[in-house]
């Protein structure tokens, strides 16, 4: 099956991926650091009331980020069983 | 024991050298506070505008340990200033704050992404103790570390504590006194990513293991530990034929560090309930996010803080209003009338309570401030003002020195530290004074009395108070119109993040919140009092001394002459309004008249604009003398002698609705205030943004004024 890769920007609240790669080195150094890695899976979990930024659960916390930075990220949709 | 592991041993040294290193929100600064107390001091990292806190702890009868608090860094790679200092001060061997022993704090109930860092500087092979904090997390969690498996396979010693209840922290300085192991093992073959490059440096310059010698590879160009210029060409040069991406090898490595971390993660962590009491913050989250209560919740916070700082600060603000007004009386009547006392009195004890009356607002300020902060909400205000902020040039976390402003631009700016990004931290710095401080308020009452006719009929809206409303508004406009111009002028040192984590929420601490306070009134004190005590006394001596003998003349023109029909009281304050008049201020004033003129100030005003620059409150003081009120606890006197005042040109009132708006104008904008100004350096470490924020600020005060005054007149 070839994987539908989405952007992290566009997950749905309560929706699951799993990070696939990077769009922007910079942005992949910062994020890589705070345990967002390919393989590793994330929920978006809160979307701030203006729209932006959005919290992502991820290695077990909570990280807000805004939506211009979760576009670099490239994931695979985990479908809700 | 391992096999392959080399011992270091400090037990005979007499100070031991250690420094505190750890993910931002691992308790690293609780755990510092526990360690060291109140024998804390604030310094300097050599060379860059960061703070160094450092403080002593005894270990042993013989040995005294200095803790060094490094900034909170999630991993190696320097990319803001605090990173590069935690990067620098742990590479460097011959940095002059390189420790002994590294305690790498990790929270524990948040192992993965700590172990990042952790990993990082095992790497470098320096002796270390690694510390996890918050296991009353972890149990409450119902989760189990195994924490002597872990030491095995990180090959350092491992502490378990609880920074919050004090629970391991003498464990913890046992430990080191006891013999420590420096792993000789790599974390990741990090020859692997990069072969060649590291062969290359190592063929240069000694390092300790090849991570380092990768570090130095990545960082070329912004590593200042390569003593001395020649080397770094060497390398450069050793590295010339190779094509280094660095980004590719830091991502390479991070992922490489992940797999590994993941592993251990795995075997040394039980999870025993797959609920976690996450769902506890989950559902604050839902309600202090909300799009509704979220924003009703902060700005109900946010009026709490507000009434509590202007009307609980006001109780404290005026007993150490009275007891300077106490000592400057007792030293006037010990010491003989003269120069010396007139010095100590007017000058000295005047700029000491002038900086001692700010410390209540202070410490309220950032009582509040360390509690949001502690809590875990300061995290979620930015998270739902960050959109708002960032058309402006502003950052999430500029919301709280912004608002702070209100109250006093001194603790508002303090407070702007929290901000990461160089270039959102200047303009919040930069723009807050613009916001209208309690200092202002003496000034529009008086000024709006004067020129605004109080309308009594209109019941709970009046013209009066929509004026002053107005003059609030007109500050906010000005300070976020500011920063949206400094968004398109200012260049960006670093990317501006919001890549942040939100902690889980916790019931503050008090001891945090009372060693915040302690730190920041401490600060002030000692760094912004001395120049604001330096520029009382010059301001004193403009405004208390006149060329020649002139103050002689006056007092001769009055002495002895029985035939004034004004009592003693009122003749005093004469004598002294002409001698202000007569004094280097007077001069001053009267020199800068054709400046002010267009403005519709007279030299009286300029006076009182030249001894406002110690606080603009002062203004009405100055009035009070130039118009000969004496006693300036009376507002309606010189209200009274305001109004009478004619213009000498036209005849009508002086104080005009034109001279009124443009007066109240520039008192909105113009930087008026040492102590800003001062405490403005201390933050950015230089005189360059106090000067430039005092001529912009001075300019748009100048021509908004002119306009103002213009249009009305």
């Amino acid at each position: 099956m070839i994987k539908a890769l989405k952007n992290l920007a566009e997950l749905k609240i309560g929706q699951s991926a799993i990070i696939d790669s990077f769009t922007d080195q910079d942005m992949a150094l910062k994020l890589l650091e705070m345990g967002c890695t390919p393989g590793e899976v994330v929920k978006l979990d809160r979307i701030a009331p203006l729209g932006d930024p959005i919290a992502i659960s991820v290695a077990g916390y909570l990280l807000s980020l805004r939506k211009a930075e979760a576009s670099t990220v490239l994931v695979s949709l985990i479908p809700a069983s | 024991m391992e096999p392959n592991a080399s011992f270091v041993n400090f037990s005979d040294k007499s100070t031991l050298k250690v420094a505190l290193v750890g993910n931002p929100n691992s308790g690293k600064s609780t755990l510092f506070n526990a360690l060291t107390g109140l024998h804390q001091k604030t310094g300097n990292f050599p060379g860059v505008t960061v703070d160094k806190k450092s403080g002593f702890a005894k270990l042993s009868p013989t040995v005294t340990a200095e803790f060094i608090d490094l900034p909170g860094t999630y991993s190696l790679y320097p990319k803001s200033l605090d990173e590069r200092v935690a990067f620098e001060v742990l590479c460097n061997h011959q940095n002059s704050n390189h420790p002994d022993v590294t305690i790498i704090v990790a929270d524990a109930s948040n192992l993965k992404r700590n172990l990042f860092l952790v990993s990082q500087i095992i790497d470098l092979k320096i002796p270390v103790i690694l510390v996890l904090n918050m296991m009353d997390m972890v149990e409450k969690d119902g989760d189990v570390i195994d924490a002597i498996r872990l030491s095995e396979k990180l090959g350092v010693k491992v502490v378990g504590i609880s920074a919050r209840n004090n629970e391991g922290v003498e464990v913890l300085k046992q430990a080191l006194l006891q013999p420590l192991s420096v792993p000789q093992y790599d974390f990741i073959d990090i020859k692997k990513i990069a072969p060649d490059a590291i062969e290359k440096v190592k063929s240069v310059i000694k390092v300790k293991s090849d991570f380092a010698a990768f570090q130095i590879i990545n960082n070329l160009s912004d590593i200042n530990y390569l003593q001395n210029k020649e080397t770094q060409i060497k390398i450069t040069d050793a590295l010339n034929t190779l094509i280094i991406d660095t980004n590719k090898l830091q991502s390479l490595e991070s992922v490489e560090r992940y797999k590994v971390i993941n592993r251990i993660v795995e075997e040394c962590i039980t999870h025993k309930s797959s609920i976690k009491t996450e769902s506890f913050t989950h559902k604050l989250d839902g309600v202090l996010t909300h799009r509704i209560w979220g924003y009703a919740i902060f700005l109900l916070v946010l009026f709490f803080i507000f009434q509590t700082i202007f009307f609980l600060a006001a109780f404290p603000m005026e007993w150490i209003e009275s007891l300077f007004v106490f000592i400057s009386e007792a030293t006037a009547n010990v010491l003989p009338a003269g120069e010396l006392s007139n010095l100590l009195v007017n000058g000295i004890i005047a700029g000491l309570s002038g900086v001692v009356v700010f410390v209540p607002q202070i410490a309220l300020l950032f009582a509040f401030i360390a509690i949001l902060e502690d809590t875990g909400y300061m995290a979620r205000v930015s998270f739902i003002m960050d959109k708002l902020m960032r058309k402006f040039g502003l950052n999430g976390r500029s919301v709280i020195p912004l608002i702070s402003g209100v109250a006093c631009a001194v603790p508002a700016i303090m407070s702007a530290r929290t901000i990461s990004s160089w270039k959102e931290r200047i303009i919040t710095i930069f723009v807050t004074p613009l916001m209208s401080c309690s200092a202002r308020l003496p000034v529009y009452t008086l000024l709006i009395s004067l020129v605004v006719p109080q309308d009594k009929n209109s019941g709970f809206f009046n013209y009066q108070g929509l004026i002053l409303m107005a003059l609030y508004l007109i500050g906010f406009i000005a300070a976020i119109g500011a920063a949206w111009v400094m968004k398109w002028i200012l260049k960006a040192k670093e990317k501006s993040y919001f890549i942040m984590e939100l902690p889980v929420y916790r019931s503050p601490q008090w001891r945090t919140v009372g060693l915040t306070i302690y730190d920041k009134v401490k600060m002030f004190l000692f760094d912004a009092g001395k120049i604001i005590v330096a520029i009382s006394i010059i301001l004193w001596f403009l405004s208390s001394h006149a060329p020649g003998n002139k103050f002689a003349e006056i007092d001769k023109k009055y002495e002895g002459n029985i035939f004034w029909k004004e009592t003693p009281d009122e003749m005093g304050a004469k004598v002294e309004s002409e001698k202000l008049e007569a004094s280097y201020a007077g001069m001053l004033g009267k020199s800068i008249e054709p400046a002010i003129k267009p403005l519709g100030f007279d030299w009286k005003i300029g006076i009182s604009l030249i001894t406002s620059f110690a606080a603009r409150e002062v203004f009405v003081g100055t009035m009070a003398t130039i118009y000969s009120a004496g006693n300036t606890d009376n507002t309606q006197t010189i209200r009274e002698k305001m109004l009478a005042e004619k213009d000498p040109v036209t005849g009508k009132a002086k104080y005009s609705i034109a001279v009124g708006f443009s007066l109240m104008i520039f008192y909105a904008f113009a930087m008026q205030c040492m102590s800003t100004l001062a405490v403005v350096y201390r933050e950015t470490k230089s005189w360059k943004w106090p000067t430039v924020q005092f001529f912009f600020m001075g300019a748009l005060a100048y021509l908004s004024s002119f306009i103002t005054y213009q249009l009305l007149k």
